[in-house]
C-alpha cells in the first residue's frame, strides 16, 4: 500500500501570528515537504494545480522535475490535474516528458476543479465541466497510447497526423486516478477505463465516500476489470497530531478556526465527528485510518492532506516525520495482514505497467469489455430468484 | 394505510406563534384525513434547532450535518408538507430559506404543500403569493389553493373564527391531496413523484452508462 501527503498549495496567513508567506516561502516550502516525505519512508506526493490566487501551484511539472531530480524513489502525482482547462495536448506532453525525467516516477490525477470565474480565462465554459473532463481525457488516452492521432472533438480545434513527443517511456502511459468528491459521472469513468478512483476524503462523511467507492467498485467489475475488490482506491485524509489528544487541538484550533475551506462555519469538534479529520494523538490517527478500509474496502493508496490553512513550515515537516515514523509503518503493517491475497496491495506502477507488456489492456484506448446488457440482466434476475 | 404530514415551522421564539399556527395546521389536517377514512401521522421539524447545523452545512461546501441530512430524508419521504414561516423583511424568515436551500431540488417535486406565514400586521398578508408560493412553484411542489396566513389580530381579535376557517378550508385541501393521491403498488406512477427523489445526493441514483456519456460528451 502506498501511503503519501497532497497539498492544495493555498497561501495562507498564519492566524497565531499574523504573518503571510510569500509565494515564493511556500514553494520552497512544499518542496521540502516533498524531500522530507521520501527521507522519512512516504511513498508519494502529489500537488494540486490552481491558477488563482490564494493558490500558487500553477506548474505542477515543473514542481515535480524539481523534486524528481532532488530524490530516488518518491512517487509523484497531481491532486488534482485539470483535464478541464488544460488542454490534453498539453498534457500528454508534460508528464510524459516528467515521466522520462522521474525514470517512471509519475501518475496523474484527474480533476475538473476549480470555480467558475477561472474557466473562461482558458476558453472555457464551466457549465460544459463534465463533457469537457469526458472528452479531453479520451484524446488524452489516445495521444499517450496512438502513434499518430487523426481527432475532431467539440472543444479544441482538430489534430490531423499529430503524434505527440515524447512517447510514454517504456511505451507504458503513466497510470491515471480520478478524483471526484460527488460526482458518480467520475466514478463511472474510473470504472469505465480501469483506471483508479480517488476520493479526496475531507469535506464528507465517511458513508458518503463509501457510498462513492461502491459506486466505482461495482462498475469496475461491471466492465470487466476484475473483481469490485480488486479496484483501485485512494483516500484523502486529514490530520494533525501531538503527544496527547489536547496538545493537538490547542495547536490546530486556530487554524482550524479560520481555515479559508471551512473556517468560522463547524466547531473543530464538530467537524472531526462530520469527516474523517482526527487531530489527536498517532495513535488515534491509526485507528481512525484503519476504519477507512472498514468503510470503503481494502484500499491501495492512502493520501494525507497536511499543509494548508497557514499552518507554519517546521510545524508541517514535524508533522511529516510523525506521519513516516509513527504512523504509517503501523498502518502498513496492519493493512496489509487485513488484506485478501487476491487484492493488490499497490497501484499499478511504471515498473508493473511495463511488465504487463504491451497487451495489457491498460494499453487500449476503451480497455472496457463489451457487456451485453441483456446476458446481465438475466444473470442478475437467477442471482435474486 | 397512515399518510405521513411532515411540518416545517420557522418561529424563532419560544413559545412561538409560527408554531401556534403549524400545530392547528396540523391538527386540522390529521382531522380532514380522519374523515376521509385514512390515518395520519405527524413529524414537526423545528428549523430553529436546525440553525447552527444549517449554517455549518452551508460553510463546508454544502455537506450535511446528520441532523440536516435526517431532517432531509423526512422531508423526500413526506405525504404532504405544511410550511410554516414568519414573515421577515417582507418574505419568508432567512432560516426557512436555509433550509429550502438545502433541500435536494426533487425533493419535494410533485408533493402537496400547504404553505402558512404569521406576522405582526395583515398588512403583510400577501406574502403567501408573491414569496412562498413562487418559492414552491420552482420545487415543483402541489401548493394547495388556499394558503393560510395570521397576524398577530387573528389569534384573539374578532377575526379569530375566520382564522379557524381558513385553517379548515385548506387543511381539507390538503387531506383531499394526500388522500386522493391513492396507494403504492397499485398501478403505475403518473407523476413520477417516487422516483429520482431522495434525501441526499446519493451515488445510488441510477447511473449512465459511460458509452452513453463519451457518445454525448456527459450531456
Amino acid at each position: 500500500m502506498q501511503f503519501g501527503i497532497f497539498s492544495v498549495g493555498d497561501v495562507t496567513q498564519d492566524p497565531t501570528t499574523g504573518r503571510t508567506p510569500s509565494e515564493g516561502e511556500r514553494i520552497s516550502a512544499m518542496s521540502a515537504y516533498a524531500l522530507k516525505a521520501e527521507e522519512v519512508g512516504l511513498d508519494v506526493f502529489a500537488t494540486g494545480e490552481h491558477h488563482n490566487p490564494p493558490f500558487m501551484t500553477s506548474a505542477p511539472t515543473t514542481h515535480l522535475a524539481w523534486i524528481a531530480a532532488q530524490t530516488q524513489r518518491l512517487q509523484l502525482s497531481t491532486s488534482t490535474t485539470l483535464i478541464t482547462t488544460t488542454d490534453p495536448v498539453r498534457i500528454a506532453e508534460d508528464y510524459a516528458f516528467l515521466q522520462h525525467l522521474s525514470g517512471g516516477r509519475v501518475d496523474l490525477m484527474m480533476g475538473r476543479g476549480n470555480t467558475g470565474p477561472v474557466y473562461p480565462w482558458f476558453g472555457k465554459d464551466i457549465r460544459q465541466g463534465l463533457p469537457l473532463a469526458i472528452e479531453n481525457y479520451h484524446l488524452l488516452r489516445r495521444l499517450w497510447r496512438e502513434e499518430v492521432v487523426d481527432w475532431q472533438g467539440k472543444f479544441r480545434t482538430p489534430l490531423q497526423g499529430f503524434t505527440s513527443t515524447p512517447r510514454p517511456l517504456d511505451g507504458a502511459p503513466p497510470f491515471v486516478w480520478h478524483g471526484s468528491i460527488r460526482s458518480t459521472e467520475i466514478a463511472e469513468q474510473a470504472a469505465y477505463y480501469g483506471d483508479g478512483f480517488f476520493h479526496n476524503n475531507i469535506f464528507w462523511n465517511i458513508e458518503h465516500t463509501a457510498q462513492m467507492v461502491d459506486l466505482y467498485r461495482r462498475r469496475f467489475e461491471h466492465y470487466g476489470h476484475g473483481s469490485k475488490d480488486q479496484a483501485i482506491v485512494g483516500l484523502g485524509g486529514q490530520v494533525f497530531m501531538a503527544g496527547t489528544e489536547a496538545e493537538a487541538k490547542k495547536a490546530f484550533r486556530p487554524y482550524f478556526d479560520v481555515a479559508p475551506v471551512y473556517g468560522h462555519g463547524p466547531s473543530l469538534e464538530g467537524f472531526t465527528r462530520m469527516t474523517p479529520l482526527t487531530v489527536g494523538t498517532p495513535e488515534m490517527v491509526i485507528e481512525r485510518t484503519l476504519g477507512f478500509a472498514d468503510a470503503v474496502g481494502d484500499y491501495q493508496r492512502q493520501m494525507f492532506l497536511m499543509d494548508h490553512a497557514g499552518l507554519p513550515k517546521d510545524v508541517v515537516l514535524e508533522q511529516i516525520e510523525i506521519l513516516g515514523r509513527e504512523v504509517v509503518p503501523v498502518l502498513r503493517r496492519e493493512f496489509e495482514a487485513r488484506r485478501p491475497a487476491h487484492v493488490p496491495s499497490d497501484p499499478p506502477t511504471h515498473a508493473s505497467l511495463v511488465a504487463d507488456g504491451p497487451g495489457a489492456p491498460h494499453h487500449l484506448v476503451a480497455p472496457a469489455a463489451k457487456v451485453d446488457l441483456r446476458a446481465d440482466r438475466t444473470e442478475s434476475e437467477h442471482a435474486t430468484a | 394505510m397512515t399518510r405521513r404530514i411532515v411540518v416545517l415551522t420557522a418561529g424563532l421564539s419560544q413559545p412561538s406563534s409560527t408554531r401556534l399556527l403549524a400545530d392547528r395546521l396540523a391538527d386540522a389536517v390529521t382531522t380532514q384525513v380522519s374523515a376521509r377514512g385514512e390515518a395520519a401521522s405527524v413529524e414537526v421539524i423545528e428549523l430553529r434547532e436546525l440553525a447552527h447545523d444549517l449554517a455549518t452545512t452551508m460553510t463546508t461546501g454544502g455537506m450535511p450535518t446528520p441532523a440536516v441530512e435526517e431532517a432531509r430524508a423526512t422531508v423526500a419521504g413526506a405525504d404532504a408538507l405544511i410550511a410554516v414561516t414568519p414573515v421577515f423583511a417582507a418574505s419568508y424568515s432567512g432560516l426557512f430559506k436555509m433550509f429550502v436551500d438545502v433541500l435536494d431540488p426533487e425533493a419535494i417535486a410533485g408533493m402537496p404543500v400547504l404553505v402558512a406565514a404569521t406576522a405582526g400586521t395583515a398588512r403583510h398578508q400577501l406574502v403567501l403569493e408573491h414569496a412562498l408560493r413562487p418559492l414552491f412553484s420552482y420545487l415543483r411542489a402541489a401548493v394547495v389553493p388556499t394558503g393560510v396566513f395570521a397576524a398577530t389580530d387573528d389569534f384573539g381579535g374578532p377575526g379569530s373564527q375566520d382564522l379557524g376557517r381558513r385553517i379548515s378550508r385548506a387543511a381539507g385541501e390538503l387531506a383531499a391531496a394526500v388522500v386522493s393521491a391513492g396507494v403504492a403498488g397499485f398501478g403505475p406512477e403518473a407523476s413520477g413523484r417516487e422516483t429520482g427523489r431522495g434525501g441526499g445526493r446519493g451515488s445510488e441514483a441510477e447511473v449512465t452508462d459511460f458509452e452513453d456519456l463519451l457518445a454525448g460528451l456527459g450531456q
